[in-house]
């Protein structure tokens, strides 16, 4: 003891730091990357890792030479955008596609507003969006799994998809979804985008990360009762042109979206009302745009609109001051 | 059933009461005291003894400097050596009594005897008066003048006397040991303090991590055999000892901002003060000595010691073997609302509840990244407030926006900086915050005050 | 096709037209009436709206500049008096020339000269670092190494030496705002004349504990012993509260007190020769002497 250390009080801190939370996402997010990729082969892997190590080097890269930061990569919140825009995307999205939703995502979504934690949208949807309105055919069409050691690629739309289409040509939802299993959806046997063909491992993973604290399930919850009741009036009102709650719960990435793109810390407001409202939000946009829209899928650009307001959200709803009404 | 505790915020840091099983030893006098006279919250007091004087245990040898203010009495009998500007444990120099220690000769009329006295004095007024003559201060940390406490304003009326012995920070365990070695003695406190207040009922408040204590006060109670005193086991969560919190917890109502704890009808006195009352009242000891909890993982002699007033810092760690090679930080106090000492040659005061011993590893602050928005600061604030946002605000200066928000209301218990995964600073900048609220706030009365007197001209 | 480009373009013209005459009725309806002057003195002034002259801005200071009776309490310390007598100039008041200042540093408590017994972990800001204790070495005085000061400076004028851990003033920058002065938390940092040609004399040091003390805690502190104020033949030093400060306003750079200061806590700035100590006590002790002489006499 030379030197005595002199700081202001508290002298001790928790546990908990910015990597530790976003190791706890990275681990939830594991059976669902075991899941895809078991689904969907070498190929998810592909995508998977060319996501990840694109998100890391960009950002890396521009702490570096443009910023001339200390670099932020060691947060690991740059592994999860890489994840999760990896499970936003097909399997068979070539790893060209791939990096320049990475750059949308890193380069423009995340670092231009100054890095994490100052963006207004999630970065990883972003870059997905920006994917889907530039290469729609590559975006919307999906081959059917062929399992990690299958060989027998049958190329289809999401079973939103075969609605949407399906809708148009006049047929009834009763005639579409009676080819689909609920059964199917929960376990991951339909096409999709990685990340939407497991339910269970994504839930799985949302549970974790509940028990763990890292996240407050309010907003999925919203999401998740929004969606059931507003496609339930709906479904009540017309069975032949709206699809039933169940099925907008099981598809289209809503459990993937309302796990881990919603309760994305920056982008969701903090306080418990604010978040509720923006779960009832999302939910209530994306079944507007699944059941009015011209996307089959609406969940990433509910969340993006939501993601907007978010600053609003944040100064209305406050949570109550101890002795002041 | 879910124990009490209070309705917002509170982090869960790991107890580490290490030091529970020392029993509390007296330590040894030192050779030479340094008795501050600014030792309360208020007026200094102003020294009534002069070079040279030969004092005795228990002297008054400083008296209140204005109505919030208190007693201070010689702790150590010998020769007053000097009185001056010594720097005190931030460095900064406050006038200090110097007295070399010369046998320990206690004043007269002082029962240093063991023996309980458990009949309660009639005269409330005269119980008071001698608290006051005691220079009884809360030694929860506040250090508060308790005669003041118990004179409430006109108007207002006590409903419950609250003894804080929840003890919720870290480490310390010289309250837990009080309750254990001198549980009667509390209650007798207690039941001074119920009977001061108006025969009020009165709730001992424990968190739940001291089963001991909460078994052998209730013990006590039955044996001495007092009405309207009770034991309540609290859930452990900090910060459950803050006054609001606490009066939060056991009466569920919540002070307003700005507003004493007796506008919502309490009175709250730590289970130290409750034996301090016992001591001045039933004893006429006034406090001269307090219990200090000397612990740390990296220090090897764990110990809970009675220490006099005035005994330098460095006298009692040298005691205990000496400052360890790896401690890198001292604190006076708990390790969430301590002060860090910067001096070791300061003297202990009436509030040292505590020195503890941190390694660098257990306390060096990680450097602040930028803020996820994960709203855990928010979650942690047991006042309600939006930590994340006062700092911005304190940063950028912006007072009106700052007093919009309530920074004036921070009771800096430290759970906004101890929760941020970015490590923020944020306790830091929001004291600073609060402070310019709270300068502006006294301007604004100060300035409506004079206008008032104005208009009355 | 040729018609839907004359039709586009005619479209967008007569519309850019409306559009106009709109915004030139409204702006006509809503126009307020202001002293034009107000935008003349504006136009001259340096547009930092740094506060340096106790207004909110360089706006607010040419409010007030216009309706003052005259400039006494309306000087602009970053644009001097050259923007002065413009100002002056356009609002047909008289100017007093003001000697230019500039921002002094009065601690040289150096790495080297204070041992550090205190390591600060905390928010980097001197501000909370001064509400908690009085600094990481024995001098309860001297800078906290911070930098609010740094930060205070809207002109870049001051930085942090790492070798010394003090603030440092780039003359040419520093405009005496004063901003620096306001953030200091131990008033270190004063503004004083520039002087002639830059050339200046100060006590780079604000401690006003005893000699023993202030010396135990810092190689370089002033300690009070009066030897400056003694040397001085034009009554320029005062020793006040253990702290000599020289009059800048008496003082005649003849740097004899520079000289004689024990601890070098005298500081010259500026001057063309560096300072020839033996030399200079060498005249003082004759000058003093012969004093002495004539005083037998």
């Amino acid at each position: 003891m030379s030197t005595l250390i002199v700081s202001p009080s508290p002298h001790i801190h928790s546990k908990d730091s910015t990597k530790s939370l976003m190791r706890d996402v990275v681990i939830a997010l594991v059976p669902a990357i075991i899941c895809s990729v078991i689904f969907y082969g070498w190929q998810e892997l592909l995508v998977l890792g060319v996501s990840v190590a694109s998100c890391v080097l960009l950002e890396w890269a521009i702490t570096k030479y443009m910023l001339k930061q200390p670099s932020t990569v060691g947060d690991l919140s740059a592994v999860i955008t890489g994840i999760l825009l990896a499970l936003n995307l097909p399997y068979t999205t070539p790893w060209w596609m791939v990096f320049i939703g990475a750059v949308v995502a890193i380069g423009v979504a995340k670092m231009t507003f100054g890095g994490i934690g100052q963006n207004i949208w999630n970065p990883a949807l972003v870059g997905r969006v920006f994917l889907l309105v530039s290469f729609p055919t590559y975006m919307t069409s999906w081959s059917q799994p062929q399992g990690l050691f299958g060989v027998d690629a049958v190329s289809g739309p999401t079973p939103l998809g075969t609605i949407q289409e399906g809708l148009m040509q006049g047929s009834t939802v009763q005639e579409l979804t009676a080819s689909f299993n609920y059964k199917d959806l929960l376990f991951a046997n339909l096409g999709g985008s990685a990340g939407e063909v497991c339910a269970l491992a994504l839930l799985a993973g949302f549970v974790y990360l509940c028990v763990r604290r890292v996240i407050k399930p309010w907003i999925t919850l919203s999401i998740f009762a929004t969606v059931a009741l507003t496609s339930l009036i709906f479904w009540g009102i017309d069975p032949a042109r709206f699809t039933d709650p169940l099925f907008n719960l099981l598809t289209g990435g809503l459990i993937l979206g309302a796990c881990f793109m919603a309760t994305d810390y920056v982008t969701s407001p903090m306080s418990l009302w604010g978040g509720v409202i923006f779960g009832v939000g999302i939910g209530f946009l994306t079944m507007m745009i699944r059941y009015f829209g011209s996307y089959p899928e609406g969940v990433s650009f509910a969340i993006l609109i939501m993601n907007s307001v978010v600053p609003l959200l944040n100064m209305w709803f406050k949570q109550k001051k101890f002795g002041r009404k | 059933m879910r124990k009490p505790t209070f309705s917002m915020g509170g982090v869960h840091p790991h107890d580490n009461k290490i030091s529970r099983e020392c029993a509390i030893q007296p330590l040894p006098l030192a050779p030479v005291v340094y008795i501050s006279v600014a030792q309360h919250i208020g007026a200094p007091s102003v020294p009534c003894v002069a070079v040279g004087d030969k004092v005795k245990v228990g002297q008054v040898i400083a008296e209140p400097g204005g109505f919030v203010s208190a007693y201070i009495h010689s702790s150590v009998s010998g020769t007053v050596k000097s009185i001056g500007p010594r720097p005190d444990l931030a460095g900064r120099p406050s006038t200090h009594i110097e007295i070399a220690v010369e046998g320990d000769e206690w004043l007269e009329g002082i029962d240093t005897t063991d023996t309980l006295i458990t009949t309660l004095p009639e005269d409330n007024k005269a119980t008071v008066e001698k608290i006051k003559l005691g220079g009884v201060v809360g030694l929860g940390g506040a250090t508060f003048p308790t005669h003041v406490k118990l004179s409430p304003p006109p108007g207002s009326k006590c409903e419950r006397v609250i003894i804080n012995g929840c003890e919720c920070e870290p480490y310390l365990t010289s309250d837990f040991r009080t309750l254990l070695e001198k549980g009667e003695q509390v209650v007798v406190g207690a039941a001074i303090l119920r009977k001061v207040m108006g025969d009020v009922p009165c709730t001992i408040a424990i968190e739940e991590n001291k089963p001991e204590a909460i078994a052998h006060i209730k013990e006590v109670i039955a044996k001495l055999g007092y009405e309207g005193i009770e034991v309540m086991s609290m859930k452990m969560r900090y910060p459950q000892g803050g006054e609001k919190q606490l009066i939060d917890a056991v009466m569920h109502r919540q002070v307003g901002s700005g507003a004493l704890p007796i506008s919502v009808g309490a009175v709250v006195q730590n289970v130290a003060t409750a034996l301090a009352v016992y001591d001045a009242v039933q004893k006429n000891k006034p406090i001269v000595d307090n219990s200090v909890t000397v612990t740390g993982e990296c220090f090897p002699k764990q110990a809970n010691l009675l220490v006099r007033v005035g005994t330098p810092l460095r006298y009692i760690v040298d005691y205990l073997g000496g400052v360890p090679e790896n401690a890198a930080k001292i604190i006076s106090g708990g390790p969430m609302m301590g002060r860090a000492v910067a001096n070791l040659d300061a003297a202990t005061v009436k509030g040292t509840g505590a020195l503890l011993f941190l390694t660098e590893e257990q306390t060096r602050r990680a450097p602040e990244s930028n803020c996820i928005r994960c709203g855990k600061c928010a979650d942690a604030c047991p006042m309600g407030l939006e930590p994340f946002l006062l700092v911005r605000l304190s940063r950028a200066k912006d007072v009106e926006a700052l007093e919009a928000n309530a920074a004036q209301d921070c009771i800096e218990c430290g759970c906004c900086l101890y929760s941020c995964p970015a490590h923020i600073q944020l306790l830091d900048s929001i004291r600073i915050g609060k402070g310019s609220v709270l300068g502006a706030i006294r301007a604004r009365a100060a300035a409506a005050k004079a206008a008032a007197e104005a208009a009355k001209k | 096709m040729t018609s839907t480009i004359i039709w586009t373009i005619a479209v967008v013209t007569v519309l850019g037209l409306v559009l106009a005459l709109v915004l030139y009725l409204v702006a006509q309806k809503f126009k307020v009436e202001e002293d034009p002057r107000i935008d003349e003195v504006e136009k001259v002034m340096p547009g930092a709206n740094c506060g340096g002259c106790g207004f909110a801005g360089c706006r607010a200071f040419a409010e007030a500049a216009v309706k003052a009776p005259n400039l006494d309490k309306n000087y602009c310390p970053v644009g001097g008096n050259d923007t002065m007598a413009k100002v002056a100039a356009i609002l047909g008041y008289e100017v007093k020339a003001k000697a230019p200042m500039v921002a002094v540093v009065r601690c040289n408590g150096t790495c080297e000269a204070r041992p550090r017994v205190n390591d600060y972990d905390g928010y980097a800001s001197c501000v909370v670092k001064s509400t908690l204790y009085t600094g990481d070495t024995g001098c309860a005085f001297g800078c906290l190494g911070c930098g609010d000061c740094v930060n205070a400076c809207q002109f870049g004028a001051l930085s942090m030496d790492p070798v010394t851990g003090l603030p440092v003033v780039d003359e040419e920058k520093c405009t005496a705002c004063g901003s620096c002065v306001k953030a200091c938390p131990k008033f270190i940092i004063e503004l004083r004349p520039k002087g002639p040609r830059g050339m200046r004399e100060f006590v780079s040091c604000v401690n006003k504990d005893k000699g023993p003390v202030a010396k135990k805690a810092c190689a370089n502190a002033c300690i009070g012993c009066g030897i400056c104020a003694k040397t001085c033949t034009h009554e320029a030093i005062v020793v006040e509260n253990n702290v000599a400060y020289i009059d800048p306003a008496k003082c005649k750079l003849c740097r004899e007190c520079e000289a004689m200061c024990p601890t070098n806590a005298i500081h010259g700035v500026n001057f063309p020769k560096p300072l020839d100590k033996e030399a200079v006590k060498a005249r003082i002790k004759e000058r003093q002497l012969k004093a002495k002489e004539a005083a037998n006499a």
